[in-house]
Formats: structure tokens, sequence, C-alpha cells
């Protein structure tokens, strides 16, 4: 890799890490689409500050659209609060709404702006090199690299300042609230650092995309574990391994590197819906069928159990006569009886008579006494 | 106005914003009462890669082909968050922002990898992004209102189904209605629509089409087909409205402009709809405020005459004032009173006129 390309894998790994950290929250509060709405929301705030600053990486102008995204946020309150409205309808009127307001912006005094409604919403790492730092007359790197590092570190600060209170606020709101934690502050906190990201991340990956690298990574780690500290640090790893492998797919490829980002970010997100041992989908399909046949043969156990030592316990222990008493087809019985043995529940006397094992004996009773 | 008559381009801009309104407006309804608004926006971006597919499929930018490429990726984004949603513990709103963002990347791929093979051949394929519909031409909006009048008929005959679904799919299923299929159906309808806008207002602002006119539309009623007649005749005002704002002046785009007059209609739904508009609702809870202050004096006057075993013997105002907090205006309400008859001025203060007594002593019943 040159140099220029090392540094926009860099800023790509700052930026999905930076991004993951607000993500993991708003997915587990179940507020991903505002992540959407504060992306495009933001927009008009970035323009008017763009006059003022002429510099996407100003800080000034980071905070002020940063305002602009909490501006949205109180907007879709406020709509909400009016009862007139749900609030799925409220975010899709409103990140429209100030969207549009931001493209008229531009396209009214575009002679007086050098920004393009494209550049904001598909953004391009691959010019971030170009515009350097500069302290005490040397070139320390790329200004976007040490913009997003920032936001990524005040993100670092603001989840381990409030991790208590972002963690009760996640899982027990009003548990949140009765402890005196103000979840309304921690919602505010958490909104405006998904403004701030959002706007530091634009210019890298696009008001879009930004959306792709705060939600799939920790939905993906949602997947693979049961424990915040965890799901935040997979979200973190899993971003950056997008980051990596989207990037290196973009070079190889030469297509947008923030498109094939998201998409990397959406492919790993596949692999663990698909794989992930406990919540994945291959997991689930497996422990359906594991739980199936250890239906059965429980249900085997106990038809015996309830038969044996009566009178007409010889017939009843056919396997041929299952077919009948539990409605099973042929083929199945026989490997249910098959497992069963295999298992040591059962063994097969001659003569196609099955009886019990005093293992099988037991798991028949404890079965029907937990029934 | 005249150039509405006048000028063919605007004219197929506004014919074509106002197909696209009436279809989205008419469809959005049943997004918007199910709770589904956002699923439009990732519709909307998810249709990216299946235009850029279609293209580098066929060859061709002929709207239907896009389209339909439009409308297969769009489909299959619905079913994969449906069958996440469905088969992990994964959200409904982390699936629409993952499944939004995710395919619009692989559509900016695509659209990346074509511009490098094919060259200037697929320009156009980025007006997709913001729609162009100042590009509009007849054969664009025929393209447009036919598949568009299609699902407005679906969505008529199914009727009575797609209303089961949105009010009470519980009830439908022990009907014996294939609910699961309706929703499908309803979902293909709502591709349907947005595809059809994608030319026009772009893949970022289709969601305000599908949302903005169910929006307003259900403040004016509590009726269903009044709704869906109403959100589709807002989504045609405000797509003509924007149209015709955009070619006031050159350079402004369409699309925006459209969803803000969308938004403008809202809000003044919001505020001006007769029964659910907040102004009126306002107006209403002050009203009953109001009366409400004029019946407490009333009772007291009522309460005070009973003392002395004579309902209607005066009282001095002072007394009246006396039994409530300084801040009831009990003069104010005094008078509004014997406008209405209900209290007369005598020698004493105020005493109830025999109307005002009848109404204290049925207002005593109901208030015990």
């Amino acid at each position: 890799m040159t140099q220029a390309e090392i540094e926009i894998q860099m800023l790509a790994v700052v930026v999905a890490a930076a991004c993951a950290l607000p993500g993991a929250f708003l997915v587990l509060r179940k507020m991903a689409m505002m992540s959407d709405a504060i992306s495009h929301a933001i927009l008009p705030g970035i323009v008017a500050a763009f006059f003022l600053t002429h510099n996407l990486n100003s800080p000034l102008l980071i905070l002020a659209a940063a305002g602009t995204g909490v501006f949205a946020v109180l907007l879709v309150e406020l709509l909400m609060s009016t009862e007139r409205v749900r609030e799925d309808a409220a975010i899709g009127l409103v990140f429209p709404v100030l969207f549009s307001v931001g493209v008229l912006l531009i396209a009214r005094y575009a002679g007086d702006v050098h920004l393009d409604a494209d550049a904001v919403l598909l953004g391009e790492p691959a010019f971030a090199p170009f515009d350097r730092l500069v302290a005490l007359g040397r070139d320390i790197g790329p200004r976007a690299l040490y913009a997003m590092g920032a936001v990524g570190l005040a993100n670092v600060a603001f989840v381990a300042l409030f991790y208590k209170e972002l963690k009760i606020a996640a899982f027990d709101a009003g548990l949140a609230a009765t402890l005196g934690f103000a979840p309304t502050l921690i919602h505010y906190g958490l909104m405006t650092s998904v403004s701030i990201t959002a706007v530091a991340a634009f210019d890298a990956v696009g008001s879009i995309l930004v959306v792709a690298l705060m939600v799939a990574p920790p939905a993906a780690a949602y997947l693979l574990t049961d424990r915040l500290r965890d799901m935040i640090l997979l979200s973190v790893g899993l971003g950056v391994v997008a980051a990596v492998a989207g990037f290196q797919a973009a070079r190889l490829l030469d297509v947008s590197i923030a498109g094939a980002m998201a998409s990397a970010a959406g492919a790993v997100f596949a692999i663990v819906w698909l794989a992930a041992p406990r919540y994945g989908v291959l997991a689930g399909r497996r422990r359906r069928r594991r739980q199936k046949w250890e239906f059965a043969e429980k249900m085997l156990a106990i038809h015996l159990f309830n038969h044996e030592g009566l009178p007409e316990e010889d017939t009843e222990r056919r396997v041929g006569h299952l077919e009948e008493h539990l409605s099973w087809e042929r083929d199945f019985a026989r490997r249910v009886v098959r497992r069963a043995q295999s298992n040591g529940l059962v063994r097969q006397a001659n003569d196609d008579l099955l009886a019990l094992t005093p293992k099988g004996r037991a798991a028949a009773s404890e079965a029907i006494t937990n029934l | 106005m005249e150039h509405l008559f006048s000028d063919y381009t605007l004219r197929m801009v506004a014919l074509g914003s106002a197909v696209l309104g009436v279809v989205s407006g008419g469809l959005g309804t049943y997004a918007v009462l199910r709770g589904q608004s956002l699923l439009g926006d990732a519709i909307s971006h998810a249709a990216l890669p299946g235009v850029a597919l279609a293209f580098l499929l066929t060859g061709s930018k002929t709207p239907l082909a896009l389209m339909i490429g439009a409308a297969l990726a769009g489909w299959l984004a619905t079913l994969w968050i449906l069958s996440v949603t469905e088969t992990t513990r994964i959200k409904y709103d982390s699936m629409l922002a993952l499944t939004l963002s995710v395919f619009f990347g692989a559509g900016l791929v695509l659209l990346t990898w074509i511009r490098q093979r094919a060259g200037a051949s697929q320009a156009g394929l980025d007006t997709f992004l913001f729609g162009q519909a100042s590009s509009l031409v007849w054969r664009d909006v025929v393209a447009m209102a036919i598949p568009g009048g299609g699902a407005l008929a679906l969505m008529l005959l199914f009727w009575k189904e797609l209303k089961l679904l949105a009010f009470d799919p519980e009830y439908g299923r022990t009907l014996g209605l294939p609910m699961r299929r309706v929703d499908l159906l309803l979902t293909a309808l709502l591709v349907v629509a947005i595809v059809i806008g994608l030319q026009t207002v772009g893949v970022v602002l289709m969601s305000a089409m599908i949302v903005a006119p169910a929006a307003a539309g259900r403040q004016w009623t509590d009726v269903l087909w009044k709704m869906v007649l109403l959100s589709a005749g807002f989504g045609a005002a405000g797509g003509v409205t924007g149209a015709m704002l955009s070619s006031l002046e050159t350079g402004l785009p369409t699309g925006p402009l459209i969803v803000l007059c969308m938004g403008a209609i809202v809000a003044g739904s919001l505020f001006f709809a007769p029964n659910r508009g907040l102004l009126g609702q306002r107006l209403r809870r002050r009203r009953n405020a109001g009366r409400f202050q004029r019946e407490t004096v009333l009772l007291d006057l009522y309460a005070l005459g009973m003392q002395h075993a004579d309902p209607l013997r005066p009282h001095p105002q002072g007394a009246v004032q006396a039994m409530r907090a300084k801040d009831l205006p009990v003069d104010r309400l005094l008078m509004r009173l014997n406008k209405e008859g209900l209290v007369r001025r005598a020698a004493g203060g105020w005493g109830l006129t025999d109307a005002g007594l009848r109404h204290a002593e049925t207002l005593r019943k109901e208030r015990q």
C-alpha cells in the first residue's frame, strides 16, 4: 500500500470504531433508525456552517452541524408529543424535510459553496489524504484522521464515563428514572454523540454509510454475546474488520470505498446471522432438529415406561406398534429407536421387542414428574 | 399558472409528480397505519443496487428495465428484513437501518464499477439518488402511471383484506384469510409505489412521499377510504405545487421542493384539521375550562343559597369569591353567566335565576 492508502485505511478503521460505540446503544435501545434520521438531518447544518468556516473538518462546523442533528431529534420528539403521529412516521417526516432544506440551500447558493449533496450523501475517503494537518511547520497527517480520532476518543470517553448510566437506560429506562439517572440527559448525550460522529464521518464515508457502520457491526455483535461490555468491544472489532475488508476490496476492484465498507459491514452481519453459535440461523435450526429427536426419544421412553409390567406390555413394546400408538411414520419410528438405543435409553430384545434400560427408566420417570 | 398549460416540460413534471403523489399517498396510508412508515425508506435505498444491476445486465436505461431491477431489489430487501427479524432477536428498526445502508452501499459499489467500465454511458443512473423530475417526458409519465395504476387497482380489489391487515390481522386470520400473503401483497404494492418515484424524487426523499401525505390525511378523518382519498389528494397537491415552485427559478431541484410542500401540508393538517387539529384542540380545551369555571361559580352560588334554605337568595360577589382561589376571575364569570341568563344582579349581590337553579340542580346530580 502507498502512504496515501495506509492513511485512508487508518481513517476507515477509526471511522468504523468511532461509529460502533454509539451504534451499540442505538441497536439496544431500538433507535437504529435515529442514526439514519440524524445523518440526513445534519445536511442543512453542514451547509450553513460551511458558509462560515469553509472547512469541512473544522471543529466549529462539526459542532454546529451536530446541533442540527440534535435539533432533528427534538423535532421528532415534539411531533410525537402531539400524539398525532407515531414515532416511525415522525422520523419519516422530519429527516426528509431537513435534508431537503439542505439540498435547496446547496442548489440556491451553488456558486458560493463548493459542496455537493452527492458528496455529503456518498462521502469519499480517497480525498482525505490531500487535506493535511500541519503543526509547528511539520506535516503530521491528514486532517480528517485527527478530526475523526478526536471524535472517536470523545465517544470512548462518553461510553466509559457514563457506562453504568447508558447500560441501565438501555435495558430498563424505568429503573434508570427511579434511581435518578436522568434518562433524558443520557438520551440526549447519546444523540449528541451520534450527531457529532455522523458529522465527522460523513466526509469520509457519507451520511448513508455512516448508518451501516453504526448499525451493522453492533447488530452482528448482538447475536454473538449477552454481555454489554463484550458487545461493545465486538462491535468495534467487527467494524474494524469491515473497514479493512471493505477498503481492500475497493482497492482491488477500484470501486467506491465507502460503498465497499458498507457492503463489507453487511457481509459481516450476514455471516454472523448465519453462523453465530447461539443466536444464528443455522444454530437455531440445529437446535430445533436436536430438540425434535430428543423429544421423540423421551416420548418413546415414557410410552414404554407407562406400559411396563402391564398385561398389554408385549404388544406395546413392539417397534411396529409405535406407528399406531404414537402416530409416527415407520421410518421415523425406526430412527427414533436407533437413536434411543445408541443413547442407552432402550435396548432391543429379540423379535422386535423393546425394553427400557435403567437409564431410560430414570429419564422417563423424570420427564413425567417434570410435566 | 398558464405555465402549466404552455410549457411541455413543466406539464410533464407536474403530471408525473401528481401521478406519483396519488400512488404513494394512497398506498402510504397503509404503511403509516401499520407503523411501517420507515419501510419505504429502506425499500427506496435498497432499490439502488437493483437499478445498477438492471443496467449492467440489460445495458439499457429504459425506465421499465430499471424499475423492474429496483423493484426486485426492494422486494428482496424486505424479505431479508422479515426473515432476519423472524429468525433472530435482531429488532425491526435495526434491520431497517442495516438493510437500507448496506444495500445502498452495494448499489454504490455497482455504480462505481459500471462507471469505470461503461464510461459515460451510465450517466443518468446517478439521478436515482436525488431524482431528476425536470427530465421527465411523456414516456416516463406513462411508465409511472401504468404500474402505479395497477397497484392502486389491486389495492381496490383487495380492499377488505388490506383493511383487515391494517387494523386487525388477528381477526383476519380467524376468518381464514391468508394474512401473511396479504402482507406480502401490500409490501409488493408499496415497492411499486416507491419504484415509480425514484426517478422523480430519488431514493433519499422517497420515504417522505410515502409518509407525509398519509400522515396529513390521517388528521382529517377516522375512516379508511376517506383517508386513502385524502392522502392521494395531498400527494398530488404536494407534487404539483413542488413541481411548479421549482420552475420559478432555474436550478431549483424538484424533489426537495415537493418534500417541503408535503411537510407544509402535514404541518397545516396537524394544526388546522377539524377534530384532531392542535388548534381546534386548544380552543376546545379553553372553552371547556371556561365552562367548567362558570359551572363551579354557579354551583357555589347554589350552595350558598342552600345554606339559607333559599337557593335563589342573592349573595355579594365577595362571598362567592371567598369560596375559591383568588385567581378565579369570579367577576367575569358572573357577568358571562348573567349574559347566559343563569344569574341575575339583585339587591344583595348576585342570585340564581330560575333557569340557573334548574341548571345548577342538574349539574349537582351530574357531578355526584
